[in-house]
């Protein structure tokens, strides 16, 4: 009996260090390029390890009744008449119940860390009228957050690209220029169908619905050139319909503003 | 002229097409219906493979380069609707129900028989309209969730009559779930009580009743997409006014419980089969019903679990993850009282056993992969991308098609008196557990690092994993040539089983394989223990 509890207590710490292991070493995502992606991780890890464990774990048990409990030549008959276990169903409901409860918890922490249960704050020369309803995407605030220094883009999506008009130069680029470590504040509306604005590298991922402008706020933390992507069925060309986001530094950043701002000035 | 009506079935039974014919005939046998549904299942699901090889195919080179845009929109429309209400949503309800359903109560038919045959031939017009609507203007191509406004102003006649073959298959799965209640409420047996019922049963009554509650919504919501596309109506189409989060909402509170309508009943014949061949009684056959019903609950209000990317208030987020994660607790119960029937059994490996196991490895997967989605934060990331693909077909194929193909082969003897093959049973088993992870295991990963679904073309850097993805894809394809050959060598020259080959308790067994017009010579017999291996009862046997 003690080496059956002992083989029990190996293969358990076993499936733990495995899945424990994993979850610290194998690397699912993509680069880490906002305030969001961090958080996101954190949580990605948690529930890669608690998923491995009860997947190796359930496994296990699959693989190991099939063949310690498989019927052999000489056998006939049939296995125990054991129809149930209270105590064990009783285990088997309330440990998952926690398992769930405590993980929808902890997903809500990382939730508002992100922003999202936060009242949107957007800056003002894009609120066009009280009355016009804006939907909440992900509203990321950063502890020293200075609202005048946000920068504002308002994205126009449309089959089958994304437009991005900087108010404040006045003029419309086809690829979204942002300074890092600056917190974007960006409104977002569809000509046509429904879109969705994707950037990996940030964990962030918002609907571009039509009659609805929508917001979406974020921070990026790296340098760097990263996909925009569509995220819904937009029609044919929807796989082409992409565009980039280059974060750069805030002379590189100003640089860019400037130059472009002035050939529209020109023109 | 009037009209007469027979007051007893079994009159116009013995004026029926016997032989293969009656298979072609407008049958009120709830077994030839349920072999209809089946076969008619399987033929769907031949097309719906072959449109996902297309797929996959084109998902083999990051170009889009297999075939134009609009068609490759086309054929992921039809894959989806085709697998779904064609394939998985009759065969699991419809075929296995009819078949087994009155057998369980003890009935000699079901409750309803004439509205039975409509409900089966409704099928095979709608999915051929729906099949040929590509030849008309080019079929649907706004996905199988047809959210506006791109339903709106993609070609027109393609989404009217994907509308249409929708309505009608959602009919004749109302009309299946009203005929299911009634016969498990109102024809069983005297002296059968509900707590002795098969759990298949109990899977079925679960899922009649979401299929009864939520599909007239899905009605209702084409209806009015189909009045925004032809007359021009605002309901969903912004132009006009209208609000398309709201067909969201509508579409997904079918959508969403329409994948318990195609789980929950795997889960009933998943219990129907451990039990047999691992020689122990189902394990928890109280809690298991009791899962059963709070999955159905539950079921019904996490459907904005699919919208958390559609600017909802973050109240509602929150809501929904907690309800969504919570499906995992019954859920978790069906698995480990599955684990445990097995635990001190008698296995006989074999082919409805491998599937079945291959079902609790591969769902276990798609459940975990699920409680993640369900966390707000997490699917925000991962929304609308490979992940999701990789997710579901863990649960539908990984889940569902594992168990229809473990129970053709339990109840292949039932309906043939003929055995099958194990040799090829094994290998299709194997080809098709290999082929199924090769394809969709990679796709997690895929959806992570950027790949967005309903796609034809992609970055490179993703080429190497999709290609994998492609052979495994291959793999499955193959895997039904095993499959097809042992259904059509054992109906030929199939060893005869007997009535009853795996000494099964099941009020199925007790008759004669193939079973007589009206399920048994005599009376029905009373079935109070379905699950009683290892009592004295089945040392009778």
């Amino acid at each position: 009996m003690l080496n059956k509890n002992f083989y029990l207590i190996l293969i358990i710490s076993a499936v733990f260090g495995i899945s424990f292991w994993i979850g610290f070493n194998v690397n699912l995502l993509p680069v880490e390029a906002s305030i969001n992606a961090p958080i996101y991780d954190e949580l990605f890890k948690i529930l890669f390890i608690i998923g491995l464990i009860i997947f190796i774990g359930m496994t296990i048990a699959v693989i190991y009744s099939l063949f310690k409990f498989r019927k052999r030549k000489d056998q006939y008959g049939d296995g125990i008449a054991l129809e149930g276990n209270l105590s064990l169903e009783i285990v088997w409901t309330i440990i998952p119940s926690i398992i769930v409860l405590i993980i929808g918890l902890y997903s809500y922490n990382i939730y508002d860390r992100m922003g999202g249960m936060k009242e949107l704050n957007h800056s003002h020369e894009m609120m066009t009228s009280n009355t016009e309803k804006i939907w909440a995407g992900i509203s990321q605030a950063s502890s020293n957050e200075v609202t005048s220094n946000n920068l504002s883009v308002e994205v126009s999506a449309m089959q089958f690209a994304f437009l991005f008009n900087y108010p404040k130069g006045e003029f419309i680029s086809g690829e979204l220029h942002v300074p890092v470590d600056h917190k974007v504040s960006m409104k977002m509306e569809s000509k046509d169908v429904i879109h969705a604005f994707w950037v990996p590298e940030f964990r962030i991922k918002q609907d571009i619905i039509p009659g609805q402008p929508t917001i979406l706020n974020f921070t990026p933390t790296k340098v760097g050139k990263y996909p925009i992507i569509c995220a819904e069925l937009c029609g044919p060309y929807h796989g082409g319909m992409r565009a980039s986001i280059i974060v750069e530094e805030e002379s590189d950043y100003k640089d860019w503003f400037n130059k472009n701002t002035k050939t529209e000035v020109s023109l | 002229m009037t009209i007469s009506i027979d007051s007893k079935d079994s009159n116009t039974k013995s004026l029926q097409p016997k032989g293969w014919l009656r298979y072609f005939s407008f049958s009120l046998d709830h077994k030839v219906i349920g072999i209809q549904y089946l076969v008619c299942g399987f033929l769907f699901y031949l097309i719906g493979g072959t449109l996902a090889s297309a797929i996959r195919i084109e998902l083999a080179s990051p170009m889009s380069d297999f075939m134009p845009r609009d068609v490759y929109n086309q054929v992921l429309t039809l894959h989806g609707t085709i697998m779904i209400f064609l394939w998985i949503v009759p065969v699991v309800n419809g075929a296995f129900g009819n078949y087994l359903i009155p057998f369980y109560v003890g009935a000699r038919d079901m409750a309803f028989p004439r509205l039975n045959a409509v409900a089966f031939w409704l099928i095979p017009p709608s999915g051929l309209m729906l099949v040929a609507s590509y030849f008309v203007e080019g079929a649907a191509q706004a996905g199988w969730t047809a959210y506006p406004p791109l339903s709106i102003t993609t070609p027109q006649s393609g989404q009217i009559i994907w509308i249409m073959s929708v309505l009608l298959l959602g009919g004749s799965s109302i009309f299946g779930g009203i005929n299911f209640i009634a016969t498990i409420i109102k024809l069983r047996r005297p002296g059968l009580k509900l707590m002795q019922l098969p759990m298949y049963c109990w899977a079925m009554l679960g899922t009649s009743l979401l299929v009864v509650l939520s599909t007239p919504v899905l009605a209702g919501t084409l209806i009015l997409l189909s009045f925004d596309i032809v007359a021009h109506t605002g309901f969903f189409n912004p132009v006009l006014g209208g609000n398309v989060v709201v067909y969201q909402h509508l579409f997904w509170f079918y959508s969403h419980p329409a994948v318990y309508i195609m789980v929950l009943p795997a889960f009933g014949l998943v219990s129907e089969i451990l039990p047999v061949h691992s020689r122990k009684p189902l394990f928890g056959y109280t809690t298991m019903v009791f899962s059963i019903m709070g999955i159905v609950v539950l079921g019904l209000v996490v459907w904005a679990h699919h919208m958390f990317t559609s600017g909802t208030p973050p109240w509602m987020r929150l809501f929904f993850t907690i309800a969504t994660a919570f499906i995992a607790v019954p859920t978790g119960i069906k698995f480990f009282n599955w684990v445990a029937t097995l635990w001190g059994g008698k296995i006989s490996i074999n082919s409805a056993m491998l599937f079945s196991c291959g079902f609790i490895i591969n769902f276990v997967f798609g459940g975990i992969t699920g409680v993640a989605l369900a966390q707000v934060p997490f699917d925000i990331h991962v929304h609308d991308t490979y992940f999701v693909v990789a997710h579901f077909h863990y649960i539908v194929y990984g889940g569902t098609v594992f168990i229809i193909f473990s129970s053709i082969y339990h109840w292949f003897p039932k309906v043939t008196g003929k055995l099958m093959s194990e040799k090829l049973g094994i290998l299709h088993f194997a080809i098709t557990f290999i082929g199924f992870n090769l394809c969709f295991a990679p796709q997690h990963w895929l959806g992570l690092n950027g790949m967005p679904r309903r796609v034809a073309e992609y970055d490179p850097q993703f080429q190497f994993v999709n290609q994998i993805s492609s052979v495994g894809a291959l793999l499955m394809a193959i895997s039904t040539i095993p499959f097809l050959v042992n259904i059509f060598l054992s109906i030929k020259n199939g060893k005869d089983s007997g009535d009853n080959p795996w000494n099964a308790l099941t009020p199925e067994w007790l008759t004669s394989s193939p079973p007589p017009v009206e399920n048994w010579e005599g009376e029905a017999p009373l079935v109070e223990e379905p699950y009683g291996y290892g009592k004295p009862i089945s040392q009778e046997n």
